[in-house]
């Protein structure tokens, strides 16, 4: 029997972890030892918004709120606290360990030169509030996010995917996608340009750009072994002759001379 | 729906007949002058635009989803895919970035390489820029003037790192090599030459009636639709805003060298093509001082050149081929990978086109659990949809040219 993997997770793993190995953690420090982000924690928490967690990390603010009060986050930090500028704003899957994702909203303010993330949960299935009338840039960040995580968002005007085609299946940067794209994604220009019949005829599409079959004539020769290209490769075929240069073969440079050749120090720029 | 399609373009869902007098013009993904694979769908009256929808994707590598499946260094090579054009500063964020979560200090005299090398990078980009631009507004001798310059510059990075376009000249932790003899020769040779150049430019560009015509009053981004859209770098700056990353969040030794960000409150095309050139002006500035620097380094025989942190980078190739444990870590090091802290870092640099952040969540491990690359020119071509209607189509061709767009780094 083929031993289980499990599909939750289908990225590349470490193959080997020491037993006692314990992670180091990036040292996370307390808002109120900066004036600047305790005081924008400060308008956050008057304007009633609840903040589950809020430190201090590389030099940003991380404050975690509930995933209904985005909008309303957002248009405080961007109307009281001069944070202008929507710089990033993404997903990060946790659908395996916590069954959803992690939105964050990377929020940069030109006047007092700082930068905070605004972190919220959703579950699987549960939409979030479009902010992209507050900031213009979101409107394709959250494109993209759908696109990549099939996150739901609600009140967005022209919700299309944005980097992959429309009527691609599946959200590729889940953690259940794989790397080299599922089977939808292996037929899916075969099935688009040539049509389902042409599967037998074309194969899918190997994404695999490692991948080396040595019976492949069209795209790989076989030193000694030389067929014409895409012609079939026959074991039997007779050998031809290997030469080297080194052993009076093939001449790839004829007459170098290297006492007359000249070696160029300065090459007058 | 597969048999009305098959072997025909597909247009997603759009009608090319109205009833109205509207046209829908499609423009793309095949222009010459859309700088890549741009799609842009232009509706239409008579010449003017009314509505305009960039369409990305045709150049999509999946780069965030390979990061998550590679170790950390493996993923160097690959960051040099983003922008092409200028890829060293594509390595030198996500080297920073990473830095940033395992806490490491780089060496003095890998800092100023890193310099070095960042605006070299910065200056073939905007010469670049300057070529393609004056390429798609007809003037074809800029273009060749342009691009001998350009030659010169890769040459010198060739020199340095063995690649013209795709460098992967930073390590994590410093850079893997110390310059060559002839590389301060050859680049004071080149700034020397660089304001003689510029003024060849700019005599055949800055009066050019074509030119202007082109340039001035078309593309006007107001400050707040450049905040808004997330606009950053020369594109923000000539909107009237005064924000660079070196000079404010300063990172390596900007905040040592001395170099003035160029601003324009016009925010036209005319403004972005004054402040890239005046941008390589500053560019050969701070490189003077970098040779300066450099020299000083060489005096107080600083040779370091990456960090010292046995955990995470690989020991100098002398330590590893005399001692064993090194050789063991390095073992570790390069099948494995080095496995930074718990935590999530957000850090941004000043790339030749704005803000180019690295995302990273780390859990731990050693490949990234999330990477999210903000690439400005996502953004950039995102502006297009409020910035294009009201244009004619000629204006067009001048307006993704300003904006400078690399599709490497837009799909990514």
């Amino acid at each position: 029997m083929r031993a289980y993997t499990p599909k939750e997770n289908v990225q590349k793993k470490a193959y080997y972890t020491d037993r006692y190995w314990v992670a180091p953690q990036v040292a996370k420090f307390d808002v109120e030892s900066d004036a600047v982000f305790s005081e924008d924690l400060k308008a956050i928490k008057d304007a009633k918004i609840t903040v589950l967690e809020a430190f201090i990390q590389v030099d940003q603010m991380v404050v975690y709120i509930k995933p209904e009060d985005n909008v309303a986050t957002l248009e405080l930090l961007r109307d009281e606290c001069g944070y202008t500028q929507l710089s990033e704003l993404s997903a990060i899957d946790w659908i395996s360990k916590r069954g959803g994702f992690e939105v964050f909203y990377q929020m940069l303010s030109m006047t007092k030169r700082k930068r905070l993330r605004i972190k919220c949960f959703i579950d699987e299935k549960q939409p979030i509030e479009s902010v992209q009338s507050l900031f213009r840039s979101a409107d394709w960040a959250e494109r993209e996010m759908y696109d990549m995580f099939g996150v739901i968002i609600n009140n967005h005007p022209f919700m299309k995917r944005i980097l992959m085609p429309d009527d691609w299946e599946g959200h590729p940067l889940r953690k259940t996608y794989p790397l080299q794209g599922d089977e939808f994604a292996a037929w899916y220009e075969v099935d688009k340009i040539f049509g389902k019949e042409a599967r037998d005829i074309i194969g899918p599409e190997i994404r695999d750009t490692a991948r080396v079959d040595r019976y492949d004539t069209e795209r790989f020769a076989r030193l000694g072994h030389e067929v014409p290209k895409g012609a079939e490769f026959n074991p039997d075929q007779e050998k031809t002759p290997l030469a080297y240069q080194e052993d009076d073969g093939v001449f790839l440079i004829e007459g170098f001379e290297e006492d007359k050749s000249q070696i160029i120090r300065d090459r007058k720029r | 729906m597969q048999n009305t399609n098959r072997l025909r373009p597909f247009f997603e869902n759009i009608t090319f007949d109205r009833d109205d007098n509207e046209l829908v013009l499609n423009f793309g993904p095949q222009h010459p002058s859309a700088h890549g694979q741009l799609r842009l769908m232009l509706h239409l009256q008579q010449e003017q635009i009314v509505k305009a929808h960039p369409d990305i994707g045709y150049l999509h590598r999946g780069m965030e989803k390979m990061a998550e499946n590679m170790i950390y260094n493996e993923f160097m090579p690959t960051t040099d895919r983003m922008d092409y054009i200028a890829s060293s500063s594509n390595n030198y964020g996500f080297a920073l970035a990473v830095e940033k979560l395992i806490g490491l200090e780089v060496p003095r005299r890998a800092k100023v390489i890193r310099m070095m090398l960042l605006e070299l990078n910065r200056l073939m980009s905007h010469i670049f820029w300057l070529a393609t631009t004056a390429l798609d507004v007809g003037a074809m001798t800029v273009f060749l003037y342009a691009f001998r310059e350009r030659e010169y510059l890769m040459d010198i990075i060739e020199d340095y790192c063995g690649a013209r376009l795709t460098h992967a000249a930073i390590r994590i932790g410093g850079v893997p090599l110390d310059i060559q003899d002839n590389f301060i020769y050859d680049l004071k040779v080149f700034l020397d030459k660089l304001p003689e150049n510029m003024k060849d430019y700019e005599d055949l560009l800055d009066t050019n009636r074509i030119w202007l015509m082109r340039m001035e009053n078309v593309g006007i981004i107001p400050t707040e639709m450049a905040l808004s859209w997330g606009c950053t770098g020369p594109m923000l700056r000539a909107s009237g805003v005064e924000w660079d990353i070196r000079k404010e969040e300063p990172y390596e030794l900007y905040d040592e060298v001395e170099f003035n960000i160029p601003v324009s409150d016009k925010g036209d095309n005319y403004a972005r093509y004054k402040i890239y050139m005046a941008e390589m002006r500053e560019s050969a500035k701070i490189l003077y001082q970098c040779i300066d620097m450099y020299a000083e380094t060489q005096k107080n025989n600083q040779t370091e050149l990456m960090a010292h942190a046995p955990q995470y980078i690989s020991a100098p190739k002398l330590d590893i081929m005399t001692q064993n444990y090194s050789l063991m870590q390095h073992f570790v090091l390069v099948t494995q990978g080095m496995r930074p802290p718990v935590g999530e870092v957000y850090i941004p640099t000043e790339s030749p086109k704005g803000e180019l952040g690295y995302f990273i969540n780390s859990q731990g491990g050693p490949y990234p659990y999330r990477l999210k690359l903000r690439a400005p020119s996502f953004w950039h071509t995102g502006v297009l949809t409020d910035l294009l209607p009201g244009h004619y189509i000629p204006d067009v061709v001048s307006i993704i040219g300003t904006t400078n767009i690399v599709f490497g780094e837009i799909d990514r």
